[in-house]
């Protein structure tokens, strides 16, 4: 039971970095290889306004969120809109040197210490005693209502919307969707700022039940292979596969050793490289695009 | 027959010669000429970046072999490196295997996983390619993490200095010429093979794989040989690394090595065999520049103390400018000064009539 609490715990985190990933490769098949280290940025956002206000949950939750967004959409304006026409190989390194810089800029605004952003709120991380015998914290419960929050709100939000049918159009083909009048300079800002948004969300999630430290961009790359497995360009995929992953994860830890379990996401990876490359849900003909 | 000046090719010895005039002969005699002349000026920090330099040379024009030559994008450099440096270690500890044994078996050793990770590359392409030498980086470093504490190595393992018979290579002056020597012939090696027919034919694989085909190059075997090359390079890289740094651990091994090996074709220029080399030496000698800069300037004590975080931040700044602004690296920048120097005091070619 505790092993089932535990992969329900991780996939959420991996759902909430994974549908970054999608959200972005979908509207401009860019590979955000900074996720991690955005995610980082949402962390430390939720650490310098939990100091401001201390005690305000309330208060810091949603800034650091808002701060997320507005990084995603300053990313895109700053960043990938110089790169369109480039190769698709050029915006993903573009990606990665932001993450370097982005860990450079955290190193020496707040240096290299751990920190617990929930601890200097003032609160507590009680561990709950679940039916069955499993023990949670309150914030792995909330981690796991957020998750699931995150994906029917962006289900409803492709479905329903006028403005997430406009992204889904986008992504299907940019360039007819400029001439039927969409902006799509919004539409990928706006996917970006989604992007972060989540990646904010699990920052604060994974700070207030972890830790805070520049080296937790790191699970970034873990979640990667998740977005993959699920398909890349599939928010559906991401919950299957999220599960899937953080379950052999914890299997591996309880029953191999903790080593195996931060390369088992990869060997999946490679296993569903070789026979699907495209992941469950992903479109088959992907592939040849990128 | 009289020629008519040097810029007048009349046979294909001419044509295929590397340094064809007087004027490429003589700067490149005075090139060699200062870097053997380097180590008696130099102070021992500055030697010691000149190895690392030249070790980086040939990690560099391994990577661009694969990826500015034949447009296979690897993010497993890392990886190969640390399979290279810790099959010489292993041959070294468990069988105290000489290094002219250690470091041909790790250049088999890479040529093979080349072929493993070159598989892959048959079936899916771009970033899916990318990402599967990815999650290959992750498996090397597990392996070779497990071997290392599995095995009580918890710090790392020795390398003794190389020895053949009676000679033992040791001292900054020695490994300096015995590297420089190594990343020349590299160079050599490269220049000739990307001029050759398996170049033109990772170029062609490169600029459009389909076409390529069309034009009877065997895209299965060309991929597989650049990836098998590439790779053989790429621990031959790791294995004087770790002769070099005469100790090797996993943690050195890292997705930021493969990021600043990255940097290196990318700052230097995807493609080009000078550009290679051009980024490793940039990239090698940044951090030292930002030391010195940072002594020499009045800066907050802030950015004294995180040194490290200051060298992080300018590198991606750094890369970030050269893929937006730059996309060419170092090498356009200076066919750009080369050609405003040809043409001056014009600023256009003359219209050819």
């Amino acid at each position: 039971m505790q092993l089932f609490a535990n992969t329900l715990v991780l996939a959420s985190t991996y759902v909430l970095l994974a549908t970054g990933y999608v959200v972005v490769y979908r509207a401009s098949r860019v590979l955000n290889l900074a996720h991690g280290e955005l995610m980082m940025l949402g962390g430390y956002a939720f650490f310098a306004l939990v100091s401001v206000t201390p005690g305000q949950l309330i208060v810091a939750v949603p800034a650091a969120l808002l701060v997320s967004f507005l990084a995603g959409v300053a990313v895109y304006f700053a960043v990938m809109r110089p790169m369109a026409g480039h190769p698709v190989f050029s915006a993903v390194l573009v990606t990665v040197s932001l993450g370097i810089l982005l860990r450079g800029l955290v190193i020496l605004g707040w240096t290299a210490d751990i920190k617990y952003p929930l601890a200097v709120a003032g609160y507590q991380n009680a561990p709950l005693h679940m039916p069955g015998g499993a023990v949670l914290s309150g914030v792995d419960l909330f981690a796991i209502a957020t998750a699931g929050a995150l994906l029917l709100g962006l289900w409803l939000f492709f479905a329903k919307s006028r403005f997430g049918i406009q992204m889904r159009a986008t992504a299907e083909n940019s360039r007819l969707a400029a001439q039927r009048g969409i902006d799509i300079h919004l539409v990928f800002a706006v996917a970006w700022g989604i992007s972060t948004f989540a990646a904010g969300l699990a920052g604060v999630l994974y700070t207030s039940s972890v830790r805070l430290d520049p080296e937790i961009g790191v699970i970034g790359l873990k979640a990667f292979p998740v977005a993959l497995i699920g398909g890349l360009d599939s928010l559906a995929g991401v919950l299957p596969a999220a599960l899937l992953i953080a379950l052999l994860e914890i299997l591996a830890i309880q029953y191999v050793s903790p080593l195996l379990s931060e390369v088992v996401p990869f060997l999946a990876l490679l296993l569903m490289l070789c026979v699907r490359p495209w992941g469950l849900f992903g479109t088959k003909e992907e592939i040849e695009r990128v | 027959m009289n020629r008519a000046g040097p810029y007048l090719k009349t046979s294909y010895a001419d044509d295929s010669a590397l340094a064809g005039t007087a004027f490429l002969r003589t700067w490149l005699a005075l090139l060699v000429a200062a870097a053997l002349a380097f180590p008696f000026v130099a102070t021992p920090l500055l030697l010691d970046l000149a190895c690392r330099a030249a070790i980086a040379v040939v990690g560099a024009h391994a990577l661009n072999l694969l990826t500015g030559y034949t447009g296979l994008v690897s993010l497993g450099h890392a990886g190969l490196i640390a399979a290279g440096a810790f099959t010489c270690a292993v041959l070294v500890e468990e069988l105290k295997a000489p290094f002219w044994v250690a470091m041909p078996s790790s250049i088999v050793v890479g040529a093979l996983l080349g072929l493993v990770v070159g598989i892959p590359s048959l079936r899916i392409k771009g970033l899916y390619l990318a990402l599967s030498t990815l999650a290959l980086h992750f498996v090397i470093l597990y392996v070779v993490g497990e071997y290392q504490s599995g095995r009580g190595f918890a710090t790392g393992l020795l390398m003794p200095r190389p020895a053949v018979g009676p000679f033992t290579l040791s001292g900054a002056k020695g490994w300096y010429y015995v590297l420089l020597g190594v990343a020349a012939l590299t160079t050599l090696f490269c220049l000739n093979l990307v001029r050759t027919r398996p170049g033109r034919a990772w170029m062609a694989i490169r600029d459009r794989d389909v076409a390529a085909a069309a034009t009877g190059v065997n895209v299965t075997y060309y991929k597989l040989l650049a990836f098998v090359v590439s790779s053989a390079l790429t621990a031959f890289c790791g294995s004087l690394w770790a002769y070099y740094n005469g100790f090797v651990s996993v943690e050195a091994f890292n997705f930021f090595m493969t990021i600043e090996y990255i940097a290196m074709i990318v700052i230097g220029g995807m493609g080009s065999i000078l550009g290679s080399i051009l980024g490793a030496l940039f990239v090698t000698v940044l951090p030292y520049g930002i030391d010195a800069a940072i002594n020499a300037l009045p800066v907050p004590a802030r950015l004294q103390t995180h040194l490290f975080a200051v060298k992080f931040g300018a590198f991606g700044l750094l890369m970030a400018l050269f893929l937006v602004l730059e996309p060419q690296g170092l090498v356009r920048i200076w066919s750009r000064v080369k050609t405003y120097f040809e043409l001056w005091p014009f600023r256009y070619p003359p219209l050819k009539g």
